[in-house]
């Protein structure tokens, strides 16, 4: 389980910054089933949502599971105007997602 | 509310400037009592245009500049976005939305700006986006 602490996921550095904590859970932990909590992010930038959609491909590379949850309404008009729910697997809430992964 | 301001700004090429002009102009729009959808949605389109402006159109070329100006006229807010680079035709730009396409990196910022503002437009040699957006103001 990872939440993020920024409300908003635009400029790259904080990108580029959790996009490297993002991938060091597979990449040296060793994680291979992850739920991210979206409750503190107010919206993501397209460059943000090219970095969860490496971290999505990573952790199918490893055989994995990635599952989306607590999203506010920006994020998801974000999601949907993107067509990117239907590359995630997006849930409710954590309770929800943690039964599915 | 008729409240008419105007902003611009130069910066180099290089994206902590886009958060600095970015964090500028959200300042001076929060003033003016929009909603925060409204505010959200402006926000967005910004990193978009600016990022596109600086690594698509500039190339991260330090030496090129990017220029931001917009006015604030009643409830209409409108911005320019104007690289020094090659420009580029829109229209080729591949739908993130299709299948085959969902993964790839580009088309995203370009259509998060069109569904987040009233109007996005290019100059003819596709250097320049102009986006509009009408809004509420809260309360």
């Amino acid at each position: 389980m990872a939440s993020f602490k920024d409300r908003r996921l635009l400029d790259e550095a904080t990108i580029e910054m959790v996009a490297q904590q993002l991938y060091s859970l597979v990449d040296d932990h060793g994680c291979q089933r992850v739920v991210l909590d979206f409750s503190e992010v107010d919206y993501m930038s397209s460059s943000a949502l090219g970095k969860l959609l490496k971290f999505h491909k990573k952790i199918l590379g490893v055989d994995g599971a990635l599952r989306l949850c607590n999203m506010k309404p920006e994020l998801q008009k974000i999601f949907k105007v993107l067509a990117l729910h239907k590359v995630f697997k997006i849930d409710k809430n954590r309770d929800k997602s943690l039964k599915k992964i | 509310m008729t409240v008419t301001s105007e902003f611009g700004y130069t910066i180099v090429s290089e994206l902590s400037e886009s958060s600095r002009v970015q964090d500028a102009i959200m300042t001076m729009l929060r003033q003016l009592s929009f909603t925060d959808e409204d505010l959200a949605d402006l926000h967005i389109a910004l990193e978009e245009g600016l990022a596109n402006a600086i690594k698509h159109g500039n190339q991260l070329d330090a030496t090129k500049r990017v220029r931001v100006s917009g006015t604030v006229d009643g409830e209409c807010v409108c911005i320019e976005i104007e690289d020094e680079g090659e420009g580029f035709n829109p229209g080729e730009v591949p739908d993130p939305t299709l299948e085959e396409n969902l993964e790839k990196p580009s088309g995203r910022g370009l259509l998060l700006m069109r569904a987040f503002m009233d109007s996005i437009e290019y100059n003819e040699k596709g250097n320049m986006l102009r986006i509009e957006k009408r809004c509420s103001i809260d309360g």
